[in-house]
Formats: structure tokens, C-alpha cells, sequence
């Protein structure tokens, strides 16, 4: 997450919240996953932990504005590299089990 | 021997008024400002300035364009400078690159005669047998590999880089380029124009002398260029790729200028490229734009008598331009019939010049220079004509897009078979190509093509997309042979100048199966060298094409990648941009003569200073806070509060332990780990109220911590709010057996062990500040930990230095803590942890509290428990032991089992301690750890429990062995 520090900023991100704003003041946080699976099989936890889809298309995506201090999540068409929309909170959010 | 010619020619760039001198090789030469490196040699009959990469072949000027690395020098304190673009300046000393005694009895030059020993490859071929003289050969070929030499005292510059805005950025001044700049200005457009020449102007400045019209249109553009308020022109100046959204960076005289723009044409031009035949790389050989660039840039002929190779108008055109100036054209080999019969080529035949139609070079005669041609029927073999004087050939037998940026932009070339040459097929709308690099080769052309490429461009900019309905202007007539390349039995016709690569290193390359057009530049390493395929790629891909009998589309293109020229690191580099923070103590640290150190964006305190050494000092502070009192300064700690009603809920959530049944006004150990149960961060969670809590986290992981907290509060969907507080609050730990009698005396609460139990956590006042006291103890004594504003953190250092003094209080630093805290056994996150650490291998399963249904990690752990394939032991050394260092090896039976995580003598214990990270059968069986630490030798260490020191930790409660809260079960 540091390594973006002084990476020059190469994209534009044309965020509907906040405009276009370069690439660089922003962190990735990764595509949006699924709600976690309380007693996973292996299997179910390799795949929730590790694998990631890789086909080009619609991700939904968690991106931090540093200057804003906000979380996004943007959906991105990871084919054209182009922002369709941004996501709110409440379509990704899940409820996590509490004792 | 090329000449500087008296006539001035219109618009050169010479100052001929003035006069400065620079050395070569020792010998002084004469010039004017100006003249590049190459120009200036040339001008005084110097035509051999470089030797060839591999062969040490004596090299001179190929395409004056900084296309090809011919002509590469070294001053004292800079090499690899490039002669064709770079001014020479008074008192310059140069020296020749890759040249051992000098350019013209350059030892190495014998190595021409081994070449047929060098075969194509023969790197992965020859040196592997027998093995045991591997490293005598890698040896012999480093000294010999390689151009210029590092000058490794060279003064660091900083260049601090620039930001440019625009909406149409026009690559390449000539006559394509400085229509669009103007045209889009005039739309309304503001235009930054580039150009890598000093001066704007492109073709129009060296191929059209002769025609009026261009020389009164090339007028009227620099004018207008000059008047439009809109346009900024940056010359000596490269666009170095293109990446996405625009973004270009050009390489100015001043550092970098990263340029955001809306649009980009690319009116970039072509490149000439050279034909093969033998001999072809010998000074005195030269494309006819090098001719013609010398000529009117720099007022130099490139010789007395020359004989043409032509494919193409340009080269009777350019013919033509050297004749008029005095050069005695013996006469024009055409190898293709493209200009043949056009009006340059009447009026030359008709001055005398015999054309030999379907002929081309054979062989060129002479060594350092070129001493005369033989020629050869373009469908023969055998030479058609008796050995021809001179001293230069002029070659024009066809041309290469520079179309970097169109390919990095998405775009793609096709091989048009009526120019023979590649043109752009697709391009993306917002970056279009315009000019010779688009095909239009007349000044009309080229003038509608540019003018076409701005309405288009901006049409689409508009956000009508108009790529379809662009029209083009391309010329019908062939401006290059299909091929330029004649055979010979003894070779030594370059197709890549760079890396001394002939006809038959690429055949053979192909022979032996790397017939794919990326295999054979990666096997041949054809276009790798410092020019990038430059001069070298098209005709490549013209020999392999034949070779494998398929069209030059069918054999595709390499990919063309940034930065377009080399540019310098300390340009790339910029400014160095690393802000420190600095504690609202530093002032107060400073006083004390502190040594500092970075702690990742932080400088901290490593120790304070004293007559002794630094580890005197650091074992000072040490005993200090085992004996009686010290202080610490723990400001960079992140600090975090979390306020809401689903404030609990967020923390059980994010922590490995419980957090939920943390009573207000206590604090607890706290572990994150991430999805695959790795060790992230720890700190400690106070629990202020039901519904708040205030937490720290490590001074490295803090804004990290800060913004997964944020992510899983929308993530959850909870309500409550996450505030970063570090930077408003600083932080110091007041611990030693003394801390509670000191800090007794400055608080309006009562410390004693029923009111303030161990890991409780308070609010009060000293000298009326608020603070925050959290009785945490990192370093395994009754402690304190004290937050506050950090515009009261001064006040309440020295109150606390005044209240302590009598105690023997003692401010300690990093170092100290770190040895206090490996005595208590407690991991550094990052320091004791890797990528792969989870609490399990940390031998921490006390923090993970699975009985939780839910927490970040936990099926990871769950799955995990048990598991682990490493572990962290704690090891002892005997007093007199040599110290091991962090990483150092854990060796058993010969093979890596571990290493070294933490190792510190222990002024408590009086001997080495350290944690290792080893492999869990080894951590099961409680043996002795061989360490092998510096030179090899190897050192026994003792398996120890942790805590090495009170393992009972009486020493945090202070006469009250029972604590209740917190057993970490």
C-alpha cells in the first residue's frame, strides 16, 4: 500500500462523488467480495481468500481517496479501464455474525 | 572528407559569427554555437567518431537524427552522450566510448576478423563447456561488454519535475505538426507543441530548400507559432510515451514535464532507414536526410564526391540539394523505380549524372572512410560495374513511422504496399496521427492531413466520434524498396548497427527456429540495443518475412515501448519527495543531544547521547527503567477512537480477540490479522464508554489500520464513527518501578492498584491538560502510557522530567525499548513477522479467539491452527558469545531451518537473547540453535521460555501478584 507513495499519477479516475481525480491519490482496496462464510470448507476458503476472478468485465471495486480520507466502491469495466459508476456502501454492505 | 561549405544556407543554426574551440581525443577543434558534437567533427573533417558495439567496426554519422548510436562520447563526468543532438560547447573535452588507444588504432578493432567466431547467439552457445572456464570467460566479456564507463563520482542533480496542462498536445514541429498546433489554436484549443530538434520547423527545414513555397509556409507557420497566445512551444524536447489518459511525459533541457492533455497528434515524422549491404556501417555512409540535415542545419557537406542509392523522390531531390551545393554526384544507383522518372531526376540526368536503373551496392571500399562503390544488378549476382571513387554514399531507399506513441495509445500499423512502408490502420479517437508518419508525403498532403487530424480530433474531443469519416491524404507513389538489402558472400552488410547483427546472423536465427518476430529479436537481440530498432526493426522484419515467405503483416511488428529515447535517472528521478513527521517533542529530544532515526515516515529517537558509547547509552536507559524511572516518547503510535453504537461491534470484527466484553475503563492487547490470517498490526484497545474506544496502533501500520477500520465500518454496515487522532494527540510512556510515586504527584486521580488497576485505562489532568493514562507496559514495568494534545506534550515532558528527577528518571529511546521489550518476549509486528506470520506461528494462539463466529482471519485461522510449518522460539546466548544479527541463519544438518527475527544483549540478563523463527520440528524438539552468523561461524544458542524476564510479570502490578482482568485465556 505504501509502494503508491510518490508513484507518479498515470490515470484518471472520473469518480461521479468527486470528479476526475488522478490514480495516484487514491489506494486500491481490491474487488468487492462475497460475505464471509462462517465455517468455510477448504475448498470455499482457498477461494474466498485467494482466488480472484481475472475475465475482463464489470468489477466492483473498493478504491481510498487519501486527500478525502473516503472509501469508494466504483464499478470499473476492467476491459475498456473505464469507471461506469459508483456503488453505495449499502448494495456491498453485509451483516458479519456476532457472538 | 566531409567539409563545412562557406555559402550560408537560409535559416541554418549555426552562429557562424562566433567561434569556440573543444578537444577530441586531445586534438583541438573549431566550431560554432550551435553545432552538435557530430556537426562539428564533421565540419572539420573528422568522419570516423565511434567504433560499433560487438565488432569494434569504426563508425561515423548515420542518420544525424540521433536514430542510430554511431557516434556516442565520454567527457570526465558524463558518457553516452550522443553526438548527432547534442551541442558541443567551448572547452568540451570528449573522448571516444567502447575504444581502448584511441578511435583510429582502437585495440579492439581485430575483433572484426573474429566475427564469424561471434555467431548469432553465441552468448547461450559458447562458455558453458567446460564449466570450470565459465568465470574466466564471464570476466573477459564484462571488461569488453559495454559502451561508455560510469563515472561513479558524478554529482547527484536534482531536477524537479513539472506538470503541463493542455488540450492538444502536437508531437513533432514539421510541417504536419505546426499546422495542427496552429489549426486547434485557432479552433480555441491551448496547444503545447513538441519538438526533440532546438528548433521548430521538421522537413520543411532540410528536404525542401530548394522550393519557395515551402520555405514562405514554413515562414508563415513559425509566425503564427510564435504570435498565438495559445501555443506553447517546447523544442530540444521528447515526448517519452504515452500512457493512459493522456499522460505524456516530455523530456525537456529542464527535467521532466508530465503533460495532461484532452487530445494528441502525433505528426512525429518517419524514419530513414538504412539499406543492407556490405560495408554499409563505413564512415562516409549516410541516410540522405543525415546529408541533408548536415548541410542545412549545419552548413556541412558530408563529402567531395558521392554516389546515391535511391528508392524514392527524396533521394534525386536530395541529390539534387548536395549537387547544387558543390558535392560531385558520380552517379544514382536505383534500386527501386520510385522517382526514377521524375523532374529531380531529369534535371540530374540531364546535368550528366548517369542513373543506373535496377542496380544497387555491392560492396563499399576503404576502412576508416569510404573509398570508393562497387555496384551490382539488383536481380544478379555477380557486379555489373567496375569499382566507382568516392567518398560518401547517400542512401534513400526508405522510411519507418515514428509511431511510438500511437502504438503505446492502443493504435496499429499495417505495410502499405503502394509506399512501401507501414502506416497507421487504428488509432484511439483522442490521439490521431497526422503528416509523412500518416502517409501524406507532398507539402498538400501533409497540410489536409493535419487539418483533417485537428477537426477530427476535436470532433471527437467533443464527444462525436468522427474517427470513421476521417479522410486521409496519402501519397500513390513508393517511397522505399521492398528491398533494400543486397547479398554478399562475405557479409558484413548491418542490418542493426546497435549490435553489429548482418543479413546472416537474422537468417540463421531464424533457421535455427526463432522464426517468430519476437523470438528472433529477443534470440538476435535485434532492436535491443541503446536505438531501440530505430533503424533496425523494419528491415528486420523485411528479412525474416522473406525467409519464412509471408507478407510483412503476416510477421507482425515488436511492441514499441516507453521512453522513446533513454532518459536521465536523475530526470526520472525528480525531487527527492520523502517528508519526515516530526514528534511535538523533537524540540524537547533535540535538547538532549537524542541520535534520531527513521521509523517509517517518523524520525524518532534511537537514544539519547552520553560520553559513553551508544550501546553504553542504550544499556544506560535500560537499567534506568529496570531500576527506577524513564520516559519515552511514543508519539508516532496511531491513535484511534471509535464512537457509535456498533462501536463494539466494528472492533470484534477487526480484532482476533474479544473486544465486546472489554469493560469501560480497561484496555486489552489487541491482534489484527488479515483475510489469510496473517499478523497485520497489534496495539491496545481502551474501552472508554459503551460506546467508545480508543485504540492504538503501530507507528509504521497506523494510516492502514485507519483505513480498514473505515472500509469495514461501510463494509458491515454499522453505525459508528472511526476517527484518526494521531496527529492531533502525542503519546509518552512514563515506566519503572518509580512511575507510579512520580506521576502520583501531577495527577487529580488517585493511582493506587484498586482505583487504577493494571491495563486500566483513565482520564484526568496534569496541570490542568486533559490526559488520557492507559496502564500499559510494552516494556514489562509498572507503567503509564499518557496521551494528550500535542500542544501540551512539552509541559507535561518537563513536568514529568522536574517530578522524576529526584527518582533518577532517565529519557529513553527505540533502541531501549527494543531490548526491553525482547526481555518481556513481546513480537515487534514486522520486525519478529513476515508476509507469512500468523498468531499461530508467532506463538500467540492466546490472541486468537475463535469462539467468535466472525472476526477478519478467522476462517483462515481456524483452518490454520495447528498447522503451522514455523515457529518463533526464544533462544539464549552465553555472556562472552559472539552477537548474531537479525537474519541470520538457523542451520540444522546442513540446511536452513530459520532465522534470526530479534537478538540483543541483555543488560538485564547479562548475556544475548533473541527470537528465531524455525521450523516447527525443530521448535518442537528443544535442541540447541547452531546459528551461523558473520564469516561463517557458527554459535550454540540455549532454548528459553518467554519471558526471559519476570515471567510472572509481578513487576506490572506492583505488589498486587493477582490480576484479575486479563489472563489473555
Amino acid at each position: 500500500m505504501r509502494l503508491q507513495w510518490g508513484i507518479d499519477a498515470m490515470r484518471i479516475i472520473d469518480c461521479p462523488l468527486i470528479g476526475p481525480r488522478p490514480v495516484a491519490e487514491f489506494n486500491y482496496g481490491g474487488a468487492v467480495g462475497e460475505p464471509p462464510i462462517v465455517d468455510p470448507t477448504p475448498d470455499q476458503l482457498a477461494a474466498q481468500v485467494f482466488y480472484r476472478a481475472g475475465a475482463p468485465g464489470l468489477l466492483r471495486e473498493w478504491w481510498y481517496h487519501r486527500p478525502t480520507g473516503r472509501w469508494f466502491v466504483l464499478e470499473r469495466d476492467t476491459a475498456t479501464d473505464r469507471v461506469h459508476r459508483i456503488v453505495t456502501p449499502e448494495e456491498v454492505a453485509h451483516a458479519i455474525p456476532m457472538l | 572528407m566531409p567539409f563545412r561549405c562557406s555559402d550560408v544556407r537560409a535559416g541554418e543554426w549555426i552562429d557562424r559569427s562566433r567561434t569556440l574551440r573543444f578537444r577530441f581525443e586531445g586534438r583541438v577543434y573549431k566550431a560554432h554555437p550551435g553545432d552538435t558534437i557530430s556537426s562539428a567533427l564533421l565540419a572539420n573533417g573528422v568522419s570516423l567518431l565511434g567504433r560499433s558495439f560487438k565488432y569494434h567496426r569504426p563508425r561515423g554519422v548515420v542518420s544525424m537524427a540521433n536514430h542510430d548510436v554511431n557516434a556516442l562520447f565520454a567527457t570526465g563526468t558524463d558518457t553516452n552522450i550522443r553526438g548527432d543532438i547534442t551541442p558541443v560547447e567551448d572547452g568540451m573535452e570528449l573522448q571516444p566510448v567502447n575504444v581502448r588507444n584511441g578511435l583510429e588504432k582502437d585495440r579492439d578493432r581485430y575483433l572484426d576478423w573474429f566475427g564469424r567466431f561471434m555467431p548469432v547467439g553465441f552468448y547461450y552457445k559458447a562458455f558453458h563447456r567446460p564449466r570450470f572456464l565459465f568465470p574466466f570467460f564471464e570476466r573477459l566479456i564484462r571488461q569488453r561488454a559495454g559502451l561508455g564507463r560510469v563515472d561513479l563520482r558524478w554529482p547527484a542533480r536534482r531536477r524537479p519535475k513539472r506538470y503541463g496542462h493542455c488540450d492538444v498536445l502536437v508531437v513533432g514541429a514539421g510541417p504536419a505538426g505546426m499546422t495542427a498546433a496552429c489549426d486547434a489554436a485557432r479552433r480555441g484549443c491551448e496547444v503545447i507543441l513538441v519538438d526533440e530538434n532546438p528548433f521548430p520547423g521538421g522537413s520543411l527545414g532540410y528536404q525542401w530548400s530548394g522550393n519557395a513555397d515551402a520555405l514562405q509556409w514554413r515562414q508563415r507557420l513559425l509566425d503564427e507559432l510564435e504570435a498565438h497566445p495559445g501555443i506553447t512551444v517546447m523544442t530540444s524536447s521528447v515526448v517519452l510515451g504515452y500512457y493512459d489518459d493522456h499522460w505524456l511525459p516530455v523530456s525537456t533541457p529542464d527535467g521532466i514535464v508530465k503533460v495532461r492533455a484532452r487530445g494528441v497528434v502525433v505528426a512525429a515524422g518517419l524514419i530513414e532507414q538504412p539499406a543492407v549491404f556490405r560495408n554499409n556501417d563505413r564512415p562516409g555512409v549516410m541516410m540522405a536526410s543525415a546529408a541533408q540535415r548536415l548541410l542545412e542545419h549545419f552548413g556541412v557537406l558530408p563529402c567531395k564526391a558521392a554516389v546515391v542509392l535511391a528508392a524514392n523522390p527524396e533521394a534525386y531531390a536530395a541529390a539534387r540539394q548536395l549537387q547544387a551545393s558543390g558535392v560531385s554526384i558520380r552517379g544514382i544507383a536505383a534500386c527501386g523505380e520510385s522517382g526514377r522518372e521524375g523532374e529531380d531526376a531529369a534535371a540530374l540526368a540531364s546535368g550528366g549524372v548517369p542513373i543506373w536503373p535496377a542496380t544497387t551496392i555491392n560492396e563499399v571500399h576503404g576502412t576508416n572512410a569510404v573509398t570508393g562503390v562497387s555496384l551490382i544488378g539488383t536481380g544478379s549476382e555477380v557486379a555489373a560495374q567496375e569499382r566507382i571513387d568516392c567518398d560518401g554514399i547517400i542512401v534513400s531507399t526508405g522510411w519507418a513511422p515514428a509511431a511510438h506513441l500511437l502504438y503505446q495509445a492502443g493504435g496499429r500499423l499495417r505495410y502499405d504496399d503502394t509506399l512501401e512502408m507501414q502506416v497507421p490502420s487504428e488509432w484511439p479517437d483522442t490521439v490521431v496521427p497526422a503528416g509523412r508518419l500518416n502517409g501524406a508525403f507532398t507539402l498538400d498532403q501533409q497540410r489536409e492531413d493535419a487539418l483533417e487530424a485537428v477537426r477530427c480530433l476535436i470532433a471527437a474531443m467533443e464527444g462525436e466520434s468522427e474517427h470513421e469519416a476521417r479522410s486521409l491524404f496519402r501519397d500513390t507513389v513508393a517511397h522505399g524498396a521492398a528491398w533494400p538489402v543486397s547479398r554478399h558472400p562475405r557479409g558484413r552488410n548491418f542490418v542493426d548497427f546497435d549490435e553489429d547483427l548482418q543479413l546472416k546472423d537474422l537468417e540463421q536465427a531464424a533457421r535455427e527456429g526463432f522464426d517468430n518476430v519476437e523470438l528472433l529479436k529477443r534470440y538476435s537481440t535485434v532492436g535491443m540495443g541503446p536505438s531501440q530498432g530505430k533503424h533496425a526493426n523494419v528491415n528486420a522484419i523485411r528479412i525474416l518475412a522473406r525467409y519464412m515467405g509471408q507478407g510483412m503483416d503476416a510477421t507482425g511488428t515488436t511492441t514499441a515501448r516507453p521512453m522513446y529515447h533513454p532518459v536521465r535517472l536523475e530526470d526520472l528521478a525528480g525531487r527527492r519527495l520523502r517528508p519526515t513527521r516530526l514528534s511535538p517533542l523533537h524540540d524537547h529530544h533535540r535538547a538532549l543531544s537524542a541520535e534520531f532515526m527513521e521509523a517509517g515516515e517518523w524520525l524518532r529517537v534511537a537514544h539519547y547521547s552520553s560520553q559513553e558509547s551508544p550501546s553504553a547509552a542504550i544499556a544506560d536507559e535500560v537499567r534506568a527503567v529496570r531500576r527506577s524511572l524513564g520516559l519515552i516518547d511514543v508519539s508516532t503510535l496511531g491513535k484511534i477512537e471509535v464512537v457509535g453504537p456498533d462501536a463494539a461491534r466494528l472492533l470484534e470484527g477487526s480484532y482476533t480477540m474479544r473486544m465486546g466484553n472489554l469493560k469501560a475503563g480497561m484496555t486489552r492487547y489487541g491482534l489484527i490479522v488479515d483475510e489469510s490470517g496473517v499478523i497485520e498490526d497489534d496495539g491496545v484497545v481502551a474501552r472508554l464508554a459503551e460506546d467508545r474506544f480508543y485504540l492504538s496502533a503501530t507507528s509504521g501500520h497506523a494510516a492502514a489500520t485507519y483505513r480498514m477500520l473505515q472500509r469495514h465500518v461501510l463494509e458491515w454496515g454499522l453505525d459508528v464513527h472511526v476517527i484518526n487522532r494521531t496527529g492531533q494527540l502525542g503519546a509518552m510512556n512514563l515506566a519503572g518501578p518509580e512511575s507510579r510515586r512520580v506521576l502520583e504527584r501531577l495527577v487529580d486521580i488517585p493511582l493506587d492498584e484498586d482505583a487504577f488497576p493494571n491495563l486500566g485505562a483513565r482520564e484526568s489532568r496534569i496541570d490542568d491538560i486533559p490526559v488520557r493514562l492507559l496502564r500499559v507496559g510494552f516494556v514489562g514495568e509498572l507503567a503509564y502510557e499518557i496521551h494528550a494534545p500535542v500542544s501540551a506534550m512539552g509541559r507535561i515532558w518537563d513536568a514529568l522530567m522536574e517530578a522524576g528527577a529526584s527518582a533518577g528518571i532517565r529519557p529513553f529511546g527505540v533502541e531501549a525499548q527494543r531490548i526491553l521489550r525482547l526481555e518481556k518476549g513481546h513480537i515487534i509486528v514486522g520486525q519478529d513477522t513476515d508476509g507469512l506470520t500468523t498468531p499461530f506461528n508467532a506463538g500467540m494462539p492466546w490472541a486468537v479467539h475463535l469462539k467468535k463466529p466472525f472476526f477478519r482471519g478467522r476462517p483462515a485461522l481456524a483452518h490454520l491452527k495447528g498447522r503451522e510449518s514455523q515457529k518463533l522460539v526464544a533462544f539464549a546466548l552465553p555472556p562472552d558469545s559472539p552477537l548474531p544479527r537479525e537474519c541470520h541463519l538457523i542451520i540444522e544438518e546442513g540446511d536452513i531451518a530459520g532465522r534470526v527475527t530479534s537478538v540483543a544483549n541483555s543488560p538485564t540478563l547479562g548475556h544475548p537473547i533473541g527470537l528465531a523463527m524455525v521450523e516447527s520440528g525443530l521448535a518442537k524438539r528443544e535442541a540447541l540453535l547452531q546459528i551461523r552468523i558473520d564469516g561463517g561461524q557458527m554459535v550454540s544458542a540455549r532454548r528459553m521460555a518467554t519471558p526471559f524476564y519476570d515471567p510472572e510479570g509481578k513487576r506490572q502490578v506492583a505488589g498486587y501478584p493477582e490480576s484479575r482482568e486479563e489472563s489473555h485465556q
